[in-house]
């Protein structure tokens, strides 16, 4: 019999732009002791629908029109806010994607991993304790003892979704809702957390719901996979079944949204665009402190219309490499020669005429746009900065750039929340063109979107950097990613590099142990 | 922690003494002088009063040595209380305007916390509505409407409170606490609203609501701290402005306080008073924003961490 047992559920929304079915009529089965991952990208309602089990979504506007979800013998939906309540943190857990805002920052973490153990089964706080530090142990923190009454902010991300775990397990469950655990994490990171998850549902022989939209993700951990698009369930099987012979077409567009491959090597020998030399940018970090090396000593060149990919986890450099090159944050030592001039001494006019021949794609599509601005004033701002265009061919200009970042002219009027994520770094990556430069740093441009979204932003940047005939310096945690868009990758390690190559080099005899590290992280590495 | 409070401390040099600086040429910048009237003095005695309070001596001088007298704590005498020192008489209104002010603060916190966290469980209900509309009234109503509609409706049509005084009858104090405090209630409510629900909306509340613990143990152990901490931060602005409008209410209802003293002075053009209840005023201030923001880095120990390496 199965543990969870869901059946024609169907959850709607009611919007300023009428009913909306989030969720249409879908029903899958958790068997106790087995992993099923439930996949698709935003938007699709996989997390809907498991919100809707423990009722955890706002109503209105939310509505839970049909359906049944059997729990133990029990229908989920018929109960009550109070029965439910009694089954949310004890029976059933849940952890959520991001570790950053799921804990509460006022509280310490050991006062927050006892609320469910004292409230659902009221043991002392003594008790409760002594049970937290049992499982913070357990689920891999150094010295639980001394962290037990830290606060979250002095945990890293790895740390805190650890936490979450713990959290999630102090009642032992028998059913984990796991939504995106791994998603805001670095790969290394999200290669621990899985092996966690995995560890800790065959120890405890626990069901486990895995939301991702990442089918590599899952490859190694999932019994039973269950994909969704636009509210539908539209395959459903055993990870054999999916990964080896799927049928629905979604299913074979998520699976060759997986990075794998590299780029073919380019032929000619070109002149260097850029030479990096001794680069140094030291943090200070208050009287008395040793300054944080973030970079340390690091030297490479870029060649006119190479993409270089710079990989590293977090705290690794390689964002500060790329903003010390545009001269964002500021240098400590060494130098930085662009087509024969040293941008660390620039200033003024100069600098602003380096700027427009180099320019930077952010990671956070939502964050790095400004809000209050439309497309049209995000590009055209640039555009008339920088002298490109005039008053008069500045929309010729916008449109241009719309053109050429696949979005719709019809949209240029619009502010960005009015864009889903891919959208948004569609705009940024127009804005970064609009000087028309001839060398791009985009930090992390796609690991903030869906795999899927990814792949054709990817695409694109690939695309328009042959069309503007670019320069690139592609920053980002993913090995996979980076051996699909760049020439060369340099490995970066705490602040140092350890290893460059071509990707191919690096797949196939990687020299460093730290290279090694990281393609074991890569998830699903047995589908590429 | 310690170290951050020094530093604060040591910056609010500076802004008193800018303060200093300012009101004193400011007030001799106004025409008139404290000693002119109707009635023409005589020019030997403006001349010995002027020799008596220092007026003869060039302005720079007379500058430098009210800043020596400061620092010995001497706000010097006033003009027009012969034979009392601008010291005593601070002293004689302070208490009654504190006090006034502490319960205006805590008529603001209660009130306002309470309407704000109240309406912002149920955002666009009856249960938001009618709290913020009359919040809304709170902030448009000037304290000089509010207070006589007070004193008619509660003192002299239902005869339930006194309508004037000060420590004098039983209950003498509701109204003017009400009066002064209203207004900030009102701030205070629309802050801990906004406050509360953006919190509510916070990742970390679902987190809770996933543990399965019951919505009055979320707001209060999971939402309230971080909602109210905008609160919190104006504490301090709102302390500076009560002091400040204390001197209507004062006048409204017969209280013997500081903020007449201070309206008088400059009607007088008492320059040690104005000069001397000024510093008082902004040195205060100046504490309380401190007080403010020690009391909202000890609610946010993100903050917390920062002052402590600061």
């Amino acid at each position: 019999m199965p543990l969870l047992s869901v059946r024609d559920l169907q959850v709607d929304f009611t919007t300023r732009n009428g009913r909306i079915t989030a969720v249409n009529r879908i029903g899958f089965n958790v068997e106790p002791g087995q992993i099923t991952a439930i996949i698709g990208e935003s938007g699709s309602g996989k997390s809907v629908a498991c919100y809707s089990l423990l009722g955890l979504l706002p109503t209105p506007p939310a509505s839970i029109e049909s359906g049944s979800a059997v729990f133990d013998g029990r229908d989920l939906l018929q109960m009550s806010e109070r029965e439910l309540r009694e089954i949310r943190g004890r029976d059933i857990a849940m952890i959520f994607q991001d570790p950053m805002t799921c804990l509460n920052p006022y509280m310490t973490v050991g006062n927050q991993l006892v609320e469910p153990l004292i409230y659902h089964r009221k043991v002392t706080r003594a008790q409760a304790r002594e049970r937290a530090l049992e499982l913070l142990a357990e689920v891999g923190l150094r010295d639980p003892q001394a962290t037990i009454d830290q606060y979250p902010h002095q945990f890293s991300g790895g740390m805190r979704q650890r936490v979450m775990i713990a959290m999630a397990l102090i009642n032992e469950p028998r059913l984990l809702i796991a939504d995106e655990p791994t998603t805001a994490l670095d790969v290394t990171i999200q290669a621990q957390i899985l092996e966690l998850i995995a560890e800790l549902q065959r120890k405890r022989n626990i069901g486990v719901i895995f939301i991702s939209h990442d089918l590599s993700v899952v490859a190694d951990i999932a019994d039973d996979i269950v994909v969704m698009e636009k509210g539908h369930v539209v395959e459903r099987g055993d990870r054999q079944a999916i990964f080896q012979a799927a049928e629905h077409p979604y299913t074979q567009k998520l699976l060759a949204a997986i990075p794998a491959g590299s780029k073919p090597p380019a032929d000619a020998v070109r002149e260097d665009l850029i030479q990096v030399r001794n680069l140094c940018t030291w943090f200070p970090q208050g009287r008395g402190a040793e300054p944080l090396r973030a970079v340390d000593d690091v030297s490479f060149t870029v060649q006119r219309g190479e993409v270089l990919g710079l990989v590293g986890e977090s705290g690794s450099g390689k964002s500060t490499i790329g903003r010390s090159l545009l001269r964002l944050v500021p240098v400590t030592s060494g130098e930085v020669l662009f087509d024969g001039t040293d941008v660390t001494g620039l200033a003024g006019a100069g600098l602003k005429q380096m700027r427009r021949r180099m320019q930077m794609i952010f990671q956070d599509p939502y964050a790095s746009l400004n809000p209050r601005m439309s497309v049209y004033d995000t590009l055209a701002e640039p555009l008339l900065l920088h002298g490109i265009a005039t008053r008069k061919t500045v929309e010729q200009g916008v449109l241009q750039l719309m053109d050429d970042v696949g979005l719709a002219r019809a949209f240029v009027r619009k502010y960005p929340h009015e864009f889903s994520g891919g959208q948004r770094q569609r705009i940024a990556i127009g804005r970064a063109l609009a000087t028309r430069p001839e060398f791009v740093v985009a930090d992390e441009p796609v690991s903030a979107l869906d795999v899927t979204i990814q792949a054709q932003i990817l695409e694109l940047m690939l695309e328009l950097g042959r069309e503007y005939g670019l320069t690139m310096l592609f920053v980002s945690h993913d090995l996979a990613v980076v051996r699909h868009i760049a020439d060369r990758i340099l490995v970066l390690y705490k602040g140092r590099v350890v290893e460059q190559g071509t990707g191919d080099a690096l797949f196939n005899a990687p020299q460093e142990d730290y290279t090694r590290q990281l393609l074991q992280a890569i998830p699903g590495r047995g589908l590429l | 922690m310690w170290r951050f409070i020094a530093g604060r401390l040591l910056q609010a040099i500076p802004v008193i003494l800018a303060v200093i600086t300012v009101t004193f040429f400011l007030v001799r910048v106004a025409p008139g002088g404290p000693f002119d009237s109707e009635k023409a003095v005589i020019p030997e005695v403006k001349a010995a009063l002027e020799a008596q309070y220092r007026l003869d001596l060039p302005l720079g001088q007379q500058y430098l040595a009210y800043l020596q007298d400061l620092a010995r704590g001497e706000l010097g005498p006033s003009f027009k209380y012969p034979g009392r020192s601008v010291n005593e008489l601070i002293a004689a209104g302070l208490p009654a305007t504190a006090e006034l002010g502490a319960y205006a603060l805590l008529v603001a916190v209660v009130l306002g916390g309470l309407a704000g966290v109240v309406a912002s469980l149920k955002p666009n209900s009856a249960q938001d509505y009618i709290p913020m509309s009359v919040a809304m009234i709170g902030i448009c109503m000037p304290t000089f409407l509010l207070g006589p509609l007070l004193v008619l409706v509660f003192g002299i049509h239902l005869e339930w409170l006194p309508v004037a005084g000060w420590g004098d009858i039983p209950g003498d104090k509701i109204l003017p606490s009400l009066t002064l405090g209203a207004a900030y209630a009102a701030y205070i409510a629309r802050l801990s609203r906004a406050g509360m629900l953006e919190v509510m909306s916070q990742d970390y509340i679902r987190t809770a609501r996933a543990k399965g613990l019951p919505e009055w143990q979320v707001v209060t152990r999971h939402a309230l701290r971080g909602g109210l901490i905008p609160v919190v931060a104006f504490l301090g602005p709102a302390f500076a402005g009560l002091l400040a409008g204390s001197f209507v209410v004062e006048t409204i209802f017969q209280i013997p306080g500081l903020g007449r003293f201070y309206v008088q002075a400059a009607f007088n053009r008492d320059y040690t008073m104005i000069l001397g209840t000024t510093v008082f005023l902004s040195t205060l201030i100046v504490l309380f924003n401190l007080l403010s923001d020690i009391l909202a880095a000890w609610l946010n120990p993100r903050l917390r961490a920062q002052y402590g390496e600061a």
